[in-house]
């Protein structure tokens, strides 16, 4: 084991002076040179320790107690002019999102310029070290490259940019919050492997904040897994990924989709309690498969068991305990001569004159789901556009059932209307807020169906239990419920009507893996009982397996590739697809 | 080990109480509580309660000659009289409501007019955009005093008209503000829930657009009564308002400026009167702009918001 650069203990976080506490307990040590990945849900608490660190918090919090021990000097007891000095010199931060973190005024040379001439004498000449830094993130460092602007940079080159300036003036460690959540799965392999090099070779440590499970394995040497302000197991990777105890992390390991097996997704049902609302004991009791009474009522704390710290009560027992994988949740493979219920030949769709979808075909057969699969930029969502009739600038024909397709929504009948139900990526968008969830799903019913009131309300509750969701919610708005409640209500809207053909476009990008395996698994179970036909829309390759029978593989608004799921994942036959496959982060135990 | 299964999953009760409410009555109230709101609150319920109430208390007839010209205030006349040798203070009691219910229609004529052509250009864009917001410009290029004025020596000072006309003038704005905001709002995934259902643009804007403009809404609505106020009284001072010898606060101060030396409180009281009344509704709406869009939270409300409000976005 190398020296430890960093070791935090007892940090606790408070909402105000004397509120609730937000995070607490949190202790944990990284050596130089090594990656400890944060992990959890949304609201965790993660990156409100990550902030910490570097002795700041958001608004209206404040750190009550805890040290940072940066080589033996607590950053949390520096005065702020000290602070002020340690701050992008010895730890530095890389934001969640570089498109918005870089100044878009200035060119990318004088932002990173900047950094060093903040902390002069830092490192030797500034010039020199630009150059330096811009080759150890793998940037071309030419004087071209520096006069531009963020805006004509990649999401991977102005997240390079952002490293750049983190590990300008070499620090000892550095806070890296969910810097490749919105790049793509090549680009964000790229970017983790250039943080993974450089922390080694200049022996920084680093703490990476992430909810994406698969790629904290493939990076990281401990991790961290926190619960509502806690962390509940520590541990080496190789431990943690290999034999998890905490049921908490078990269940988030379960929930991550693989693109090498196809099984059934479990998905950790509930909420996390909120900061004030965390009561006495164990705060994952009320979600926990393993919870006795005795839970609920004691305080504990971590135990060592099996070479990593776990803070359960059952902790020892658990460690016998091997959950086993659900088998194989039979994706049926799709009934040889069903008629197609949707399809697209040759669609070219534009916005303005500017080309996104060249000659794409696609055929969904009913009762089967297909998969589109492609990264940002491929012309997915757009093809999904054009289906559902929201855009309409393109040539080409769709059929539904053997009737061709009018170009929008407005030149669509009421019954097609009905009959083809879109899921929007984003639930905090499609649910009007000044609504509550019982007249959201029943606007639905009032526009497609002359159904009495009463009617209409016995098939709003019977459709809300359909998707799991609890009938007191529908006087509850939208802004009252999580993310995973209210892409279901979403699905509750859609599904209220009884459509034939559902499209589902990249549902569980903005939710947390616990929840996306919850809904992908409702999903499923949906498209078996009601013979749906539907299109997935996916830039996760991972999820193809546990949903669809067979994938369209996109490429800059072309298809590449189509065929059923498992030969698809397992026998590409385009290079882009065989690529698109090797950079899927898997869940690895720790081998690196 | 004793035990090789998982013990059930306990019953697990919803914990948090979901109640329903009004979003708009919850940030009045919170404004009203800010020093700011509170302030403000008093100041235009203080005028407005004369106003109301002044009536039904004034000693005397506010047309009835009881003293002297601009006579000094007395035990009997505490504000004095007025050019014509009226009760001050009775026609100050008088002269506030026709104000304020006109100020009050003219906000509604404006705030309608102005949402429904900001929002509908906003919504429909292309050719409706460009013909609604042109018209809108026009109008904006006249100040809205001489563009009042303009029409009212064209039409003929009549109350009505004044009203609408002073209403009609606020529309440009209200329509620039709204439509604004109506193209944040409307590039949100439930409206196009709302178009894949085959709903009618207008039942678009009414039912899914219009609610969420609650916020800006009623911020505008403080303004533009503001406006109202002085523009409606501005007018009264330049011979624009109820004729003679009816009393209002505006021509108060025309009628009796001449006596200013003489009896200075028949210009100062009608006058401050106004003044309390723009501050207090300025203030107010001020207080719940502030509280519609976070500054005035209170921080622990703001940190819980952000914090574990929302789930990080792709």
């Amino acid at each position: 084991m190398r020296e430890i650069r960093l070791k935090v203990t007892g940090l606790e976080v408070r909402l105000g002076r004397s509120g609730p506490d937000v995070v607490r307990d949190v202790s944990f040590a990284v050596p130089a040179g090594e990656v400890l990945g944060l992990v959890g849900e949304s609201g965790s608490g993660k990156t409100t320790v990550a902030l910490a660190l570097l002795g700041h918090t958001r608004r209206g919090l404040h750190i009550a107690a805890g040290q940072v021990l940066l080589d033996g000097t607590d950053l949390l007891a520096l005065g702020p002019r000290d602070l002020r000095a340690a701050r992008g010199a010895r730890v530095s931060y890389v934001p969640q999102d570089p498109s918005s973190a870089l100044n878009p005024a200035l060119r990318v040379g004088t932002q990173l310029r900047e950094v060093l001439q903040v902390h002069a004498g830092a490192v030797g000449k500034v010039s020199d070290r630009v150059a330096e830094v811009l080759r150890e993130v793998r940037l071309d460092p030419t004087q071209e490259m520096l006069r531009r602007y963020p805006h004509q940079l990649s999401g991977g080159q102005q997240q390079r940019i952002a490293l750049a300036m983190a590990f300008a003036c070499r620090p000892s460690l550095i806070v890296l919050d969910e810097p490749t959540t919105g790049l793509d799965v090549s680009t964000q392999r790229h970017v983790l492997e250039t943080v993974r090099s450089l922390c080694r070779s200049y022996g920084v440590a680093a703490v990476y904040v992430s909810h994406d499970l698969a790629v904290v394995s493939g990076l990281v040497s401990g991790v961290a897994v926190m619960y509502a302000g806690r962390v509940v197991e520590i541990g080496s990777t190789a431990r943690l990924f290999g034999e998890p105890v905490h049921p908490y992390t078990r269940g988030l390991i379960g929930a991550v989709p693989s693109p090498d097996r196809a099984e059934a997704l479990v998905g950790i049902e509930g909420q996390q309690p909120r900061p004030g609302r965390r009561g006495a004991g164990c705060s994952f009791a009320a979600r926990c498969g393993y919870a006795i009474s005795d839970c609920t009522t004691w305080t504990l704390e971590p135990v060592v068991v099996a070479g990593r710290s776990v803070r359960c009560l059952r902790a020892s027992e658990l460690q016998a305990i091997h959950p086993e994988r659900l088998a194989a949740a039979a994706v049926c493979s799709p009934t040889a001569a069903s008629t197609p219920a949707m399809s697209v030949r040759g669609v070219t769709a534009r916005y303005g004159s500017t080309p996104v979808l060249h000659a794409v075909g696609l055929e969904v057969p009913s009762r089967a789901c297909v998969a589109v699969v492609g990264e940002s930029g491929s012309g997915k969502t757009t093809l999904a556009r054009c289906v559902a009739g929201l855009h309409s600038n393109w040539t080409g024909e769709i059929t539904f059932h053997g009737s061709l397709l009018a170009r929008g929504a407005r030149q669509r009948d009421k019954d097609l209307l009905r009959r083809v139900q879109y899921i929007f990526q984003n639930p905090y968008s499609s649910l009007n807020p000044r609504k509550t969830v019982g007249q959201i799903i029943d606007q639905q019913l009032e526009q497609f169906t002359g159904l009495t009131r009463a009617d209409r309300s016995a098939r709003v509750v019977g459709i809300l239990e359909n998707v799991s969701l609890n009938p007191d919610l529908l006087s509850s708005y939208p802004d009252q419920l999580s993310g995973g409640e209210r892409q279901r209500v979403a699905i509750a809207r859609a599904l209220v009507v009884e459509p034939d053909l559902l499209i589902c476009d990249e549902v569980t990008s903005s939710l947390d893996v616990s929840v996306q395996a919850i809904i992908v698994e409702l999903l499923r179970r949906i498209q078996e009982e009601r013979h749906l036909a539907m299109i997935f829309i996916t830039h996760n390759l991972a999820l193809v397996r546990s949903i669809a029978q067979s994938a369209v593989v996109l490429r800059q608004g072309s298809v590449v590739e189509s065929g059923p799921v498992a030969r698809i994942l397992e026998h590409p036959a385009d290079p882009y697809t065989q690529r698109l496959i090797e950079h899927v982060p898997k869940l690895r135990n720790g081998a690196w | 080990m004793a035990v090789n299964a998982p013990i059930a999953p306990a019953a697990r009760p919803r914990p948090v109480q979901r109640v329903r409410r009004h979003r708009w009555g919850t940030l009045l109230w919170s404004a009203a509580r800010t020093p700011r709101g509170a302030i403000g609150l008093v100041l235009a319920s203080f005028v407005v309660l004369v106003a109301v109430i002044g009536p039904f208390v004034a000693p005397n007839s506010p047309e009835a000659l009881v003293t002297l010209a601009f006579g000094k205030p007395s035990g009997q006349f505490p504000l004095g009289g007025d050019f014509l040798g009226r009760d001050v203070l009775s026609r100050v009691l008088n002269g506030g409501w026709v104000l304020l219910i006109m100020a009050a229609i003219a906000t509604a004529i404006g705030i309608s007019g102005g949402a429904a052509a900001g929002v509908s250009a906003a919504y429909l864009r292309g050719v409706s955009d460009g013909i609604i917001m042109r018209a809108v410009d026009v109008i904006l290029s006249f100040p809205q005093l001489v563009f009042a004025l303009l029409l009212l020596s064209l039409l003929g000072p009549q109350l009505w008209l004044i009203t609408i006309t002073v209403g009609v003038s606020h529309a440009p704005q209200v329509a620039r503000v709204l439509r604004s905001a109506t193209l944040d709002v409307s590039e949100r995934d439930f409206v196009k829930a709302a178009e894949l259902q085959g709903m009618r643009p207008a039942k678009v804007m009414w039912k899914e657009i219009l609610p969420n403009l609650v916020s800006p809404l009623m911020v505008e609505t403080g303004l533009r009564l503001t406006y109202s106020i002085v523009i409606i009284a501005g007018l009264a001072f330049l011979g624009f308002g109820p004729p003679p010898p009816a009393a209002t606060w505006g021509t108060m101060i025309n009628e009796n400026r001449e006596g200013l030396s003489l009896n200075p409180w028949a210009v100062i009281v009608p006058a401050l009167l106004i003044a309390l009344l723009t501050i207090g509704t300025n203030t107010f709406t001020d207080a719940f702009a502030r509280v519609a869009i976070g500054v005035d939270r209170r921080p622990q409300e703001a940190a819980l918001i952000d914090d574990l409000g929302r789930e990080p976005s792709e």
